[in-house]
């Protein structure tokens, strides 16, 4: 094995021999550094390849992919960006998930960053790979290399028309340095990426054979289940396990730090035991309901709306905002008020955990297997290296699983038992245990002039800090996380002023699919169409004219205006609105169709959407994210909230926590601006402009705006 | 423990288990049937679907006792047989994360059962109770409507 530092690329190459005579391949590119990465390594030169390639003779090539799989399909889109640059046939490459290590570089899978981190890297890890294998070829033939090239898994001799496969030539590679050069190819000789290739992860879904983690089977498996104090905060005062313990099939219960552990051979058994423990009257478990047993909706609200009137934090100021309110023709004000809200992705929460002494295994489906090393390390004292992590397929994600509370849960309880324990979560615990979208409290001023012009713009935000609550490292006073979409304020205005306060309440806050572009983007984008109207403008015409001229945006919006027909009228009895908004380096915007029942129930008819996302890897799985973006945002638009009464968490099951169905499921059209300006994120940018593209809609309809979400149902005269 | 006789994807079985015990974790733990999955425990998201006596039923409500005796069928069975719903959602790429296609994939499978040529209104109707945090549905419909031109009703 050689490790190959290059301190002027940064990059350091590493090759080793597999007992089975494959070739494996680390790299380390560096990429910029994003907000969700992990806490840095101190060890400059420890190896941390994050591209990760094994060869093997039989021509395998398999792609350790250390992005989590949550149907947004990295396991299909990474391999294939390898396989472009490796010239390898798609039919030949695996894919292995990768065990949490801190040499992959960030393995989180947060902030649609998997593919815009990994292109570059995975390109140059392909191309160094190809160029290394063409060199031995050169060598067994013992010609120049120029005269050699890279196709279908095979080097070619060009003046011979000789071949050797890449597994035949694996020997003669690792024995090589590495290439110096590997040229990048050219999009127009793409033949796998910007294909709309079989996702490698389909077949085992339909089947039923795909193991998420809710399906991890190891021998000597217990079930576990925690019964967490209703209260927000509240902890166990006292426990008599006697009722749980008559349950069939239940063998402890005991506590743990979150709660009370109820360990069974089975699930029905555990979920017998939580039962029993409940209904055997107040003596079974005791709660010390802590400090927050009077918290409710209602207060929550009335907080944020008083720390709105606190002195913000400025984030971004341009001209004088105050001048330009007190001149304006007209000034237009107005509050937006959003809720908190859940994740609930079809599996709930669960980890397969085996403590032993000094080391931990843990099965976990985690959109950050390197936090969940760290923080079950730390929880059960033992070195990072002593924990390893394996990433199974996740049945949803959006976000809920960036935190591994449910990871150190498991842990603990296997410490305490001593066998291996899967831990699962029931609908409800993951209703009532989440890490909620925050609430969020907005006042927005905006000023027109004689002439209808823009002259300013004032948005203040409040609301809980996801990274001042999680972790105080995380968090940038000078640019807060609750200003994300509402700083970056797209349109031409001479005076601006966006400000902020942070209003962190006892409410667990984490990252939800497009985190505060969810709620800024609503209030921006509602607003926007506000002023339209004031101004007698056409809502597309307004922003289009106030978007600077090299705004990608401004290509987006006139694809979808396009598209939609936007200048000529809707069908009778269809309303349509209309919202853009960037996020995660890329461009969205959306038209929606709606119509309202005789009641004011709302009907989506359709949602248009058009992006640029800069170079492109796989356009099927680019709109699938965007008809997935469409359910997951006009779930929260027409019904999501999440309340609390009592320091509890009210809603509790699909029952009072709705989500749309099929029936409620618009027709989605999703246009793709072709475009190789620079690479942005799908996951998460089709959210934002949904809610306020209906909003603007029901206001067409109605002329009632919607300044408070869910909609639920529009209150008609 | 009372003992129950079922037939699971054409095969005779015998659990042992509580009489209220739900058949979704008789088929996931006794059976180690794991493509049948667990989401709401209250049937209300449909992700647990299998075919008892060739019904669409919610197995996370359906105890032993009530299924004692049934012929049960799981995405497993569909998948042995290679029931013409599979190609279809490979060819229409349904799936996301993947979680509740198996209860979606039986939910349509009963459906073809009874109408073999389901438009757009009869598939919601049979399907809407099928949750998709995904929002899969769009190609879930268009799946269906293959395998139907395909003979998937048979």
């Amino acid at each position: 094995m050689k490790i190959i530092p290059d301190p002027g690329r940064r990059e350091f190459i590493k090759i080793a021999i597999t007992a089975t005579g494959g070739l494996i391949l680390g790299f380390y590119i560096p990429t910029d550094s994003s907000r969700l990465q992990a806490p840095a390594e101190t060890n400059p030169h420890l190896f941390k390849p994050n591209a990760w390639l094994r060869l093997d003779p039989d021509g395998t090539t398999t792609v350790i992919v250390s992005r989590s799989e949550m149907g947004q399909g990295v396991r299909t889109a990474l391999p294939m960006i390898v396989a472009e640059e490796l010239e390898v046939n798609w039919s030949s490459v695996r894919i292995e998930p990768a065990i949490a290590a801190q040499y992959y570089g960030n393995m989180t899978t947060g902030g649609s960053t998997s593919i815009r981190e990994s292109w570059e890297p995975l390109r140059q890890a392909g191309a160094t790979a190809r160029e290394l294998l063409i060199s031995a070829a050169a060598i067994i033939w013992a010609v120049d290399r120029s005269s050699c090239r890279a196709k279908q898994g095979q080097v070619l001799h060009l003046p011979t028309g000789r071949q050797l496969p890449y597994g035949e030539l694996l020997a003669t590679a690792a024995e090589l340095p590495i290439p110096t050069e590997a040229p990048l190819k050219q999009s127009e000789d793409f033949t796998i990426l910007g294909r709309s290739l079989a996702r490698l992860d389909s077949p085992e879904k339909v089947s039923g054979t795909a193991r998420f983690g809710f399906d991890l089977a190891l021998p000597g498996l217990q079930v576990a289940m925690v019964e967490h104090c209703p209260v927000l905060g509240g902890k166990v005062a006292g426990l008599d396990p006697s009722a749980a313990l008559a349950v069939a099939g239940v063998r402890q219960v005991f506590e743990i730090e979150n709660g009370v552990a109820i360990v069974a051979d089975s699930p029905w058994a555990a979920l017998e035991g939580r039962r029993a423990l409940r209904n055997s009257g107040k003596s079974a478990i005791s709660w010390d309901e802590g400090e927050h047993a009077a918290l409710d909706s209602e207060s929550l609200r009335e907080m944020l709306e008083l720390k709105s009137r606190e002195e913000g934090t400025t984030i971004r100021r341009e001209g004088d905002i105050g001048k330009a309110l007190t001149a304006a023709t007209r000034r237009l004000e107005a509050i937006y008020e959003l809720p908190f809200l859940a994740h609930a992705p079809m599996e709930p929460m669960n980890c397969t955990a085996v403590v032993r002494p000094g080391a931990a295994e843990i099965w976990a489906p985690t959109q950050s297997p390197q936090w969940a090393q760290a923080t079950v390390a730390a929880a059960l004292e033992l070195p990072r290296d002593q924990v390893k992590v394996h990433t199974t397929l996740i049945g949803g994600g959006f976000g809920r699983r960036l935190l591994n509370d449910y990871a150190v849960e498991a842990a603990e309880i296997s410490r305490h038992t001593g066998t291996p324990i899967k831990l699962l979560w029931t609908r409800e615990d993951d209703i009532r245990h989440d890490w909620y979208r925050p609430a969020s409290y907005h006042r927005v001023a905006a000023a027109l002039d004689a002439n209808n012009q823009l002259t300013g713009w004032k948005h203040r935000v409040t609301a809980p800090s996801i990274s001042q609550s999680l972790n105080p490292r995380w968090f940038d006073p000078d640019n807060p996380d609750i200003v994300d979409g509402a700083r970056q304020f797209p349109y031409r205005t001479p005076n601006l002023l966006v400000d902020c306060v942070i209003a962190n309440s006892a409410v667990p806050v984490g990252w939800w699919r497009s985190v505060y572009n969810s709620q800024n983007a609503f209030v921006n984008e509602c607003f926007m169409d506000e002023l339209a109207v004031a101004a007698g403008s056409d809502p597309y015409q307004f922003r289009l004219q106030l978007l600077p001229t090299d705004s990608r945006l401004r290509g987006v919006l006139e694809l979808v205006a396009d598209h939609t027909h936007w200048g000529q009228a809707a069908v009778e009895g269809r309303f349509r609105g209309i919202a853009c908004h960037a996020c995660f380096g890329s461009y969205l915007a959306t038209v929606t169709e709606i119509s309202l029942g005789r009641n004011g129930e709302v009907r989506v008819h359709k949602v248009t959407s058009a992006l640029d996302c800069g170079p492109i890897v796989h356009p099927d799985l680019i709109t699938a994210q965007v008809e997935g973006a469409v359910a997951f945002a006009l779930t929260a638009t027409l019904w999501g909230e999440i309340t609390l009464e009592k320091g509890r968490i009210r809603e509790s099951n699909f029952s009072d926590y709705r989500l749309l169905t099929m029936a409620e499921m618009p027709e989605v059209e999703v246009h793709i601006l072709p475009s190789s300006a620079e690479q942005g994120g799908i996951g998460e940018p089709g959210v934002p402009p949904v809610a306020p593209a209906v909003c603007n809609a029901i206001f067409a309809a109605t002329g009632k705006r919607i300044r408070k979400l869910p909609v639920r149902q529009v209150k008609l005269d | 423990m009372p003992e129950y006789s079922l037939t699971v994807n054409g095969k005779e079985k015998t659990v042992a288990v509580a009489a209220d015990t739900p058949l979704l974790w008789v088929l996931r733990d006794e059976l180690h049937l794991t493509g049948t999955k667990y989401s709401c425990g209250a049937g209300l998201c449909g992700s647990c679907t299998v075919h008892l006596n060739g019904e669409a039923v919610r197995s996370c409500v359906t105890t032993i006792a009530e299924a004692d005796g049934g012929s049960i069928s799981t995405i497993e069975g569909l998948a042995a047989r290679k029931h013409p719903l599979l190609a279809a959602w490979l060819s229409e790429e349904v799936s996301q994360c993947g979680y509740c296609q198996p209860g979606q994939i039986m939910q349509a499978a009963a459906l073809l059962a009874e109408n073999p040529n389901p438009d757009d209104q009869a598939i919601t109707a049979a399907l809407t109770g099928n949750l998709c945090r995904c929002g899969s549905y769009l190609r879930i419909r268009k799946a269906i409507k293959l395998a139907a031109g395909q003979g998937g009703g048979r």
